[in-house]
């Protein structure tokens, strides 16, 4: 196991509900695990728990055998790296040195970076096909551009585990395809790990190779994605009438349907 | 080092310089020379804070003087020096100012943050708010206290460096080139937090530990600051603004280019507060404020509309 939960609850402080309550998970090494469910389900609250940022009230979050809140984050993020949704939109660097930050847990304080270093960021711009804007300002790129290069420099940390919170969610279906066949690409070469928040169902059912099903902080199904894509779990999840499609190789996909529509019972 | 009230040919400069202990001996060696060395220094410290703050806060606007920690660190030092210090405890002043210094960060923060997070707006006018409360205080402490022993009111609230002496400034590398060197070797943490401090965190950073310390730190140097300077605002402002506008970006660079031009910038400033209007002195902050506070106004707007 890369990476799991055992029997974890957490709550953030001041509030009346639990984020996550009892939950289990565990990512075997080399597969892709999709973390699906409506909001507020707690799916970013895991990833930030494997990250060792939140630490859970009940049971324990471990990576590579470790407790997470245990870890020195300069030794974590040796071996895990995490693309966000956003932040650094608006830091006025360019792409180069943006990428150029994975290489943080490898260097002295003092000193710059060496050639590894610089082999490695030029390597990773190269693989999100950014080397051509290296130079360009961070707060000019477009949004698939930009996270891009937020996984160039997640790849520049040389993760066993990468960790993904909606890296999509901004991204029109070309450059969210694009990004997610450039992280399968990467998972064909490194031997890493992918544990991937999003809200796009078809997407991860293509991509990825399980998926958890989260509501209310609770796993309501784990399996291969047609083993979770049906309509009772994902109606019990989202709380809304859900048509599931298959389309033969390309698998299933979810359609919401309206309420009160005819529909087909699986 | 020539300009002030006293004018000397280059001749007596020269006899000074080989140690000829006449009157210009004296006034530059006693005077002149602390002074411009204290000015250099107190310039330099105030800018780094002011570099600190700023990446702490992921805010240009943010700086010893704006926060209030400037005028928190005064109290602390007025206080200490009312209670009895003297004034000629150059080691033990800064530690009084540096505990103002924290008690004015800490109401500041305390009130800023809204739901965890730092609100921009809110944190100026507190610092505004809680500076204009704490120099009410030092006034209030030189009223009832004989000022001889404390220095004038001009002093604490717009800065002077006419108090310059060697044993200060031996108080004052004491705890500043501790502190610089340690917010140095920081210079990649800094970077990394200015990405967030999630983002910091997933990059390598003990995010907790570094802002602590690089708070303290900051706090100290502008406490040290103030303690023999006075309260000089918006050269943590001014100076690294326009070192970052040269492109620099990246902390090992940006400190200590900012030390350097912040101790030429208040050098300079010093030297006009001493000529414009000689023989008298103008207070070396409204210097300063007139250049500092169109530059914050310019900064402002564009934090708005953003």
């Amino acid at each position: 196991m890369i990476c799991g939960l055992e029997r974890v609850s957490f709550r953030y402080h001041g509030r009346s509900a639990n984020a996550l309550t009892d939950v289990d998970l565990e990512v075997g090494e080399g597969t892709h695990v999709a973390l699906v469910g409506p909001n507020g389900a707690g799916k970013s609250t895991i990833l930030r728990l494997l990250t060792g940022v939140l630490t859970p009230d009940v049971g324990t979050a471990s990576v590579f055998g470790r407790q997470a809140q245990s870890w020195k984050r300069r030794d974590m993020a040796r071996q895990v790296a995490v693309v966000s949704q956003g932040g650094e939109a608006d830091v006025p660097i360019s792409v180069r040195e943006l990428v150029s930050m994975g290489r943080h847990p490898y260097v002295s304080p003092w000193s710059a970076l060496g050639r590894e270093d610089h082999a490695a960021v030029d390597a990773c711009l190269e693989s999100v096909d950014l080397a051509e804007l290296a130079a360009c300002d961070v707060r000019e790129l477009s949004g698939g551009e930009l996270q891009r290069a937020r996984l160039a420099r997640a790849l520049v940390q040389e993760p066993r585990l990468l960790l993904l919170d909606e890296p999509t969610a901004h991204l029109d279906l070309g450059h969210e395809a694009r990004f997610m066949e450039l992280v399968r690409q990467y998972m064909a070469t490194q031997a890493v790990t992918v544990v991937a928040v999003t809200h796009h169902l078809n997407v991860s059912a293509r991509f990825a190779d399980r998926m958890v099903l989260l509501a209310s902080g609770r796993v309501l199904k784990e399996g291969r994605p047609d083993e979770v894509l049906t309509p009772s779990f994902l109606e019990a999840a989202f709380d809304w009438p859900v048509d599931v499609v298959d389309l033969g190789n390309l698998g299933r996909h979810a359609i919401a349907g309206t309420r009160g529509s005819p529909r087909v019972e699986p | 080092m020539s300009a002030g009230p006293a004018v000397f040919s280059a001749g007596a400069w020269l006899d000074a310089v080989r140690g000829d202990p006449g009157p210009a001996g004296t006034i530059l060696w006693r005077v002149r020379l602390p002074r411009v060395v204290t000015g250099a220094l107190t310039g330099g410290m105030l800018a780094v804070s002011g570099v600190v703050f700023q990446a702490l806060l992921r805010n240009p606007l943010a700086e010893p003087y704006l926060l209030g920690v400037s005028s928190g660190a005064a109290l602390g030092a007025v206080s200490a020096l009312a209670l009895g210090l003297s004034a000629s405890a150059y080691f033990a002043l800064p530690l009084a100012a540096l505990f103002g210094a924290l008690l004015a960060i800490g109401v500041v923060f305390e009130v800023a943050r809204v739901g965890g997070r730092l609100d921009t707006r809110v944190l100026l006018l507190a610092g505004v708010v809680v500076s204009a409360f704490f120099s009410a205080c030092v006034l209030l402490i030189l009223t009832f206290v004989r000022a001889d022993t404390l220095r004038s009111a001009f002093f604490w609230t717009l800065g002077s460096l006419s108090g310059a002496s060697w044993g200060m400034i031996a108080a004052m590398l004491t705890y500043s080139v501790p502190a610089l060197l340690v917010l140095f070797g920081l210079s990649r943490h800094l970077n990394a937090l200015t990405l967030g401090e999630e983002t910091a965190a997933y990059l390598g950073t003990e995010t907790e530990a570094v802002k602590r310390l690089a708070f303290l730190l900051a706090s100290l140097l502008a406490a040290a600051a103030v303690s023999v300077a006075g309260v000089i605002g918006f050269i943590g402002l001014v100076v690294p603004h326009a070192v970052r506008l040269s492109g620099v970006r990246d902390h090992r660079a940006l400190t200590p280019l900012s030390f350097v031009a912040g101790a030429c910038a208040l050098v300079l400033a010093d030297a006009a507060a001493r000529t414009v209007a000689a023989p008298m002195e103008v207070p070396i902050g409204v210097i300063t404020a007139f250049l500092g506070v169109p530059m914050f106004l310019i900064l402002l707007r564009r934090a708005v509309r953003s």
